[in-house]
């Protein structure tokens, strides 16, 4: 048995309560408990950890330290030297980001007659699209319909979501599902077609689409087979490290920085995609994170600098349950699908302590709770504390085979360290999972700059202060296809002037001004996992405190 | 701040591309090669067992027998020595998925080389998700699009197959063609979302939008709180424990 004796005897309890809690319901909090809850345990209000912006158009803003650090930081380019004369590539619109987002707007673009490059840090498709494993809200069922989708995400955002987004949201959602139909997505379906589908946290009906728990894999593979087959071209390894406004301030092109022969590219192009995902490589609060190494805020960093406001963005999710057991896998995902197919979360005497499927920040608050206060965590061999997620109860409640069939990605991942999910519980604690904010667009995916078009993570307003499980597939292909829309009917009428780099020589004064002097450059591209006794050793025994 | 000593820290010894390193034992392979001081751009990806940008070839000292395994997902043991397989050069053919049929033909069109299976057993053994890669193009070569799809649904494209196939098929491109095949040509549309989308198309939820959207705050809490939910359908009655 790979759980230690010590984990044992809490499995114990957890079977013996078994029985009795199939049988029982538990309640419901309501709004009132839901906010004493968070704040009381959410890590979004231990204000402690964030700061105000000192510069930008969000100055005197709370944001995470983290992020803190990086938008009070310089840019790679020093702009007063770099020559912006040498054009590398022309293009009329020119998408940052090869993830679900970027890729989707890429297809829609290219289908408007224009000539689109899409350049990405890493490889094309290596994005948190590809780890979105439980699933895709649309109000398609008889049942359902956009109305209450609309309420459920306004609800799980704490109701200051903005309804422009959300309305194109749930509106658009039905002929998303059909546009990844057409493509040749894999949905789980009855054999007449009927989709087969979930509950998620926070929705009132079950409205969750899935491809097994490899959802966002299926998604994202399918989309860059069709975009390779209409000849898109993809830059990989070449992230953006700055924008190019021209002397309206309008968006007219990118410096990209290529990771492996460290050379800088000037792309010009008439429409500019941002589509570069989160955050969760910020370790915010020191959280561990479902994210991809490539998740480091870089779009926030170069769109803020060039003046685009940001929205949200003293909000982090926290997934609930990320892995707290093993060590080698901590802080991954667990997806909420586990949840939606009915297992329950226990404490270490065998008990329910929470509604399962509240929404994701309440979730967490809760666990967080049993884990701190109330003293009710499974504590592991190397100190890390957690609850059980019960996920035996899967197959009891819906017959045996389920877990194997509906949750083969989970099975397969703790099988590969001796745990069977089908007969033994998981260990769970949040994990920083989302950037609720981003940079603030309309509905048609515009930004604040002109020229300029952000969709999926990067963006804010949309989810609101909390996004439900199932909208972040949904925001990356409405907002990705808005995007890709909109930005080529731009490109079609625009005429970008000379590029400058002048707002980030505007933004070095600004730091200077607020009495920032710092080293630190952003974007971060990448995060530095080497130990630390590697790092000393890379300056020279320097060890900076 | 002061150097961290290592002095109660159990090491293994691995070798990553033959240079020798000692790092904390029970960390992933991925995080090994961290610890040894590098700083990744290829061979790394999601970091959670779904993109497949880590495919990790080792053999143990002493163990003529070469293994694979994510790295992000496989501890580091005492003696691996260790490679990444950070690109492997395979052919993805263009087509127009709408124009094709969900037959061998299609399959046989784009990846003639299929035919050459040698039937070694090559390509299951190194596949890391476990899949039965073998039987999956076979049941692609013989027209059984549906199989094809669903044995290899799992696969994250990691190239592992393909790196070691001595009929140099490009597996996974083969099941890509095949998923994609089944879902747009055999599988049967939503019924429902038909319906949804010539509703949504003639206004039907236009008005309850509007309203909502024009909606104050407390109106719209209140009308969160009263929701119905719609419950599970879930009975543990006729599957207990015993089954």
């Amino acid at each position: 048995m790979p759980y230690p004796e010590m984990m044992q005897e809490s499995i114990a309890k957890v079977e013996e309560t078994r029985s009795r809690r199939l049988r029982e319901s538990f309640p419901r909090l309501s709004l009132e408990e839901r906010q004493r809850l968070l704040e009381a345990y959410h890590p979004d209000y231990r204000r402690e950890t964030f700061r105000p912006l000192a510069v930008g158009p969000n100055k005197g803003d709370l944001v995470p330290n983290e992020l803190a650090d990086l938008l009070e930081a310089k840019s790679r380019i020093d702009p007063d030297l770099f020559d912006l004369s040498r054009v590398d590539y022309e293009t009329d619109v020119l998408i940052i980001g090869g993830g679900g987002a970027g890729t989707a707007a890429a297809l829609w673009a290219q289908e408007q007659g224009v000539d689109v490059l899409i350049a990405t840090k890493l490889r094309w498709g290596d994005a948190n699209t590809m780890m979105a494993q439980g699933g895709i809200q649309a109000a398609d069922k008889p049942n359902d319909s956009p109305a209450r989708h609309y309420l459920d995400v306004m609800g799980g955002g704490g109701f200051v979501n903005i309804p422009e987004l959300v309305k194109a949201l749930v509106t658009d959602a039905p002929f998303i599902i059909r546009w990844l139909e057409s493509l040749g997505v894999m949905f789980d379906k009855e054999p007449d077609g009927t989709m087969i589908t979930v509950h998620g946290g926070g929705t009132s009906r079950r409205r969750m689409h899935s491809c097994r728990d490899y959802t966002g894999m299926e998604i994202m593979r399918v989309l860059r087979d069709e975009a390779r087959n209409r000849g898109i071209q993809a830059w990989e390894f070449r992230p953006a490290v700055e924008l190019l406004l021209d002397e309206s301030r309008q968006c007219v092109g990118v410096i990209l920085y290529d990771l492996e022969t460290e050379e800088y590219f000037v792309v010009r192009a008439k429409a500019v995609v941002l589509a570069t995902g989160g955050m969760g490589r910020l370790h915010i609060q020191g959280f561990p994170t479902t994210n991809h190494y490539g998740a480091t805020a870089d779009g926030i960093v170069i769109a803020y600098r060039a003046g685009a406001r940001m929205i949200f963005m003293d909000t982090v999710q926290y997934h609930p349950t990320g892995v707290a057991y093993p060590e080698q896998i901590l802080g991954q995902l667990v997806t909420e699908k586990v949840r939606g197919l009915g297992a329950h979360l226990i404490n270490v005497d065998g008990e329910r302590f929470i509604y399962e499927l509240e929404t994701r920040d309440v979730v967490s608050a809760a666990i967080i709770r049993e884990c701190t206060d109330k003293g009710k965590g499974v504590v592991t061999p190397t100190g890390m504390v957690g609850v059980w997620l019960d996920t035996p109860m899967i197959d009891i409640l819906r017959g045996k085979g389920t877990i194997q069939r509906a949750l083969p990605a989970m099975v397969r991942q703790f099988a590969r360290f001796g745990i069977d999910i089908t007969k033994e519980p998981i260990l769970v604690y949040p994990t920083q999972h989302y950037q609720n904010g981003g940079i603030i667009i309309r509905d048609d995916a515009s930004s604040e700059i002109a020229g300029l078009f952000v969709a999926g993570e990067v963006s804010g307003g949309v989810h609101g202060r909390n996004r439900l499980m199932g909208n972040s597939l949904l925001d990356i292909l409405v907002f990705g296809r808005r995007a890709g829309l909109s930005a080529a009917e731009w490109a079609k009428q625009a005429s970008p002037g000379t590029p400058t780099l002048d707002h980030v020589r505007d933004y070095h004064r600004q730091l200077q001004e607020a009495g920032i002097n710092t080293d630190r450059v952003s974007p971060m591209l990448l995060p530095d996992y080497t130990s630390e006794i590697a790092r000393i050793r890379r300056l020279g025994g320097v060890t900076i405190g | 701040m002061a150097v961290q000593t290592e002095v109660a820290t159990e090491t293994v010894t691995v070798h990553i591309m033959g240079k020798r390193y000692e790092v904390p034992k029970g960390l992933t392979i991925l995080k090994a090669i961290e610890y040894a001081g590098y700083r990744l751009v290829r061979g790394v990806g999601c970091r959670g067992g779904f993109c497949g940008a880590c495919a990790t070839v080792y053999r143990k000292a002493g163990d003529f027998r070469l293994k694979v395994g994510l790295a992000c997902q496989t501890v580091a043991e005492d003696g691996m020595y260790l490679t990444q397989i950070p690109f492997y050069p395979a052919t993805k053919a263009i087509y127009d998925i709408n124009a094709l049929k969900p037959s061998a033909d299609a399959v046989l069109r784009y990846y003639p080389e299929v035919v050459r299976c040698l039937q070694c057993g090559t390509c299951l053994k190194v596949c890391p998700q476990e899949l039965d890669v073998m039987r999956y193009i076979a049941a692609a070569m013989r027209g059984d699009i549906a199989k094809a799809a669903d044995l290899s649904f799992d696969c994250i494209q990691c190239g592992l197959c393909t790196s070691r196939c001595p009929a140099e098929i490009s597996h996974y491109h083969v099941a890509m063609l095949s998923r994609r095949l089944y879902a747009k040509h055999i599988a049967s549309p939503a019924p429902h979302l038909t319906q949804r989308l010539e509703e949504i198309r003639a206004g039907k939820f236009d008005a309850e939008l509007e309203a909502l959207m024009k909606a104050d705050k407390e109106t719209l809490r209140k009308l969160y709180a009263e929701r119905d939910i719609e419950p599970e359908e879930l009975v543990p009655s006729t599957k207990t424990d015993e089954d």
